[in-house]
């Protein structure tokens, strides 16, 4: 590891852990927030070096098709919340929610953060993904916690047992994998290594690969936040500070899920293990329509959008446990697209609840009025949200649902049923956040849009038109998932 | 020496951390448990440092001095420390009867021997029954979360399952040692936590039972 060169592989998980480092001891809140947003753009700019020089895949870090998706994906978002973060914890420091202490805490964790999730997603080695999700689960933790008020204590216990208890369950699948495994000895550390688990995995004991996939679905499950298992997520969302909401809701769930999709492809290589997709999709159904259902009983506008967030969750893992190609490029396209919107919600809606002081919705009313440009933002956001055209997520499900009807034409049903009672909940909160007679504070706000508009213009774009070049890599990818 | 007496050891440490998971759940006095636990940690660590001698495995040395030193020694210490600066050692409160919880135990025990044992047929006989036994230890640790209310009952079952991790990590052969560091410092993340939330917890509610916390829920009034 010594002579590791500096590639980009290297430099997304370098850039990240020197920053913590740094941000760690420096006081004061401009400069540690401009390095904040340097170090996410520097790692976001190695990121996207991958595409053109891509380092051979070791045996602990690897990086492939599949997860250069997740990892540029990951760092743009990083880089454009870091910009949200600058402006949001300005704000934050003012009205005296946080203190320069916990400032100094926040930036260096956010970092650490980073570094966490870019190891979960390159990682070759099974136990160092099982390692980076853990860690990015406490450091959330922590950043839950970190208002010390009573619901944002109970948020982050709620959000610590039950995610120890997840990862727990995925370290257990983990071990029981490494059994089935059966290494040779001399060659264990090769039993760990993806890249080389998924050559031999059709020689696996079934039995014992099934049994491992039980526990790894509901250990990297819970962190993905599918039903049942959702409880930590929408408290961990609501009590946490905003840009926290949307790494959480754009970012996290993804690492899981990208684990969660490298055992499914181990299991599909094996033709005697159970097929994956079934439960995949059960629970992604069951993700949704709870969600449709609890979304209507809302009364805390980011509470209400982490329901959405199960929703789409549940939206993607049925796309993959339907696979095929066209199943599994819309949930391709759908994670990047609910990633992309959800995080450019939060970024309004952050706002919005520092303007109104409450994230209570009904004592926000009127913003288009009040706020031409968050109302309004907002409203672009929910329209995307909700699938409605011209945004990438009606494209993405426009997709899903087709090809769904097609092969399971009842499982279609269900999951248009889903969908539709969402938008349903999802239009009638908007009309009264929105429109209507305002309500609340009217004082102007000094936000930076541009994370926001960048994030709407990258789906409306997506909407309209994909281009070609995309399509082919998400069609290699959607092929790679069976 | 003879195969048999190996696993016989081997199957006694992990039959004991089983037992003791069970005097754990039983527990109903503060000090009680965290002693137990610190118990638990000793036999795991035994039963770790038996496997590095059965596998001929010295990294295994390691976590087992790992266990033993943090788990068994420093952890059982500092918690007993906070428990007396934050005076919380009467307050212990359990969900649903001591017998219930007991026959739910013997429950889930039977239930991951009859699953581990059917499907690891294949597997190595020192690995199997071990994965068997540590399976259980990890199922009463959930067990032992969901009936205690109380902040250091939850975390003392959630160490109690991480040493079932342990356990299984330990017997399934050559498993690399990057998951075993991974486990000793998720302990050591994990007690930062826990220092942390005791205290702001404490500080909040004036209690750390769980019970308090439930009663704000974000969304009412």
């Amino acid at each position: 590891m010594i002579d590791f060169p500096l590639d980009g592989l290297a430099l997304i998980l370098l850039i990240p852990a020197v920053a913590a480092g740094v941000l760690v001891l420096l006081p004061g809140y401009a400069i540690p927030s401009r390095l904040n947003v340097l170090a996410s753009f520097l790692t976001l700019l190695a990121a996207l070096s991958l595409l053109w020089r891509r380092p051979e895949a070791g045996l602990l870090l690897h990086v492939d098709d599949l997860n250069i998706v997740f990892v540029i994906l990951n760092t743009f978002v990083g880089f454009t919340t870091s910009a949200f973060s600058a402006s949001y914890i300005a704000h934050e420091l003012e009205t005296g929610r946080l203190t320069p202490p916990s400032l100094r805490f926040y930036h260096a964790m956010y970092q650490a953060l980073m570094f966490e999730m870019n190891l979960a997603l390159v990682a070759n080695n099974l136990g160092l993904m099982w390692v980076g999700v853990e860690f990015a689960t406490l450091t959330t933790v922590l950043m839950v916690g970190i208002y010390r008020t009573h619901e944002a204590l109970e948020a982050a216990w709620k959000y610590f047992i039950l995610g120890s208890v997840g990862i727990a369950l995925a370290l257990f699948g983990t071990i029981l994998l490494y059994v089935a495994a059966k290494p040779e000895p001399g060659l264990e550390i090769e039993a760990m290594a993806w890249t080389k688990l998924i050559a031999r995995a059709a020689h696996f004991d079934p039995a014992l690969l099934n049994l491992a996939f039980v526990f790894l679905l509901l250990g990297y499950g819970t962190k993905v936040g599918l039903a049942p298992m959702h409880g930590w997520l929408p408290d961990a969302h609501a009590e946490g500070p905003t840009p926290i909401s949307a790494v959480l809701s754009g970012l996290l769930l993804n690492v899981a899920l990208h684990a969660l999709l490298r055992f499914k492809m181990l299991l599909a290589t094996n033709g005697q293990a159970i097929a994956p997709g079934p439960l995949l999709v059960t629970l992604g159904l069951i993700s949704v329509l709870f969600a449709a259902l609890m979304l209507y009983r809302r009364r805390d506008i980011k509470r209400m959008f982490a329901y959405s967030s199960i929703e789409h969750m549940g939206i993607i893992a049925f796309a993959f446990g339907m696979g095929g190609p066209l199943a599994n490029f819309a949930g391709l396209l759908h994670m990047t697209m609910h990633s992309l919107t959800k995080s450019a919600i939060f970024f309004s809606v952050g706002h919005i609840a520092q303007v109104k002081g409450t994230q209570k919705m009904a004592e926000i009313g009127g913003l288009t009025e009040t706020h031409p440009v968050l109302g309004w933002g907002l409203v672009a956001g929910v329209i995307a949200i909700a699938g409605l055209p011209p945004f990438g997520i009606f494209m993405s499900e426009f997709l899903l649902v087709t090809s769904t009807f097609a092969r399971e034409p009842i499982l279609a049903v269900l999951l248009v049923l889903g969908i539709i009672l969402a938008l349903g909940a999802l239009l009638q909160k908007l009309n009264g956040l929105a429109f209507g007679a305002p309500k609340g504070s009217m004082r102007p706000v000094s936000a930076s849009y541009m994370p926001m508009f960048s994030h709407f213009a990258l789906i409306l774009a997506a909407g309209i038109f994909l281009p070609a070049e995309l399509v082919a890599w998400f069609q290699n990818v959607a092929q790679l998932l069976k | 020496m003879d195969q048999r007496l190996i696993f016989d050891i081997a199957h006694l440490l992990a039959g004991g951390l089983v037992l003791i998971s069970f005097l754990l759940l039983y527990q109903d006095r503060m000090f009680g448990l965290l002693n137990m636990f610190a118990l638990h940690a000793f036999v795991l660590s035994l039963s770790v440092a038996w496997q590095a001698f059965a596998q001929h495995a010295p990294h295994l040395y390691i976590t087992a001095a790992i266990a033993l030193g943090l788990k068994a020694i420093a952890i059982p210490i500092l918690l007993h420390r906070v428990v007396i600066r934050l005076d919380i050692h009467r307050e212990i409160e359990t969900v649903g009867g001591i017998g219930l919880t007991m026959l739910l135990g013997i429950g889930l025990v039977a239930l991951s021997m009859v699953v581990m044992l059917r499907v690891t047929e294949g597997a190595d006989r020192l690995a199997r029954e071990d994965l068997a036994l540590a399976l259980s230890v990890v199922l009463l640790g959930f067990l032992m979360m969901v009936t205690r209310r109380n902040a250091v009952g939850q975390v003392v079952g959630f160490m109690s399952l991480e040493n079932g991790l342990i356990l299984a990590a330990a017997g399934a052969k050559g498993m690399p040692l990057v998951v075993e560091m991974s486990v000793a410092f998720s302990v050591l993340v994990a007690i930062l936590v826990i220092g942390i939330f005791l205290f702001r917890i404490r500080e909040r509610f004036d209690t750390v039972d769980m019970h308090a916390l439930d009663r704000f829920r974000g969304e009412r009034a």
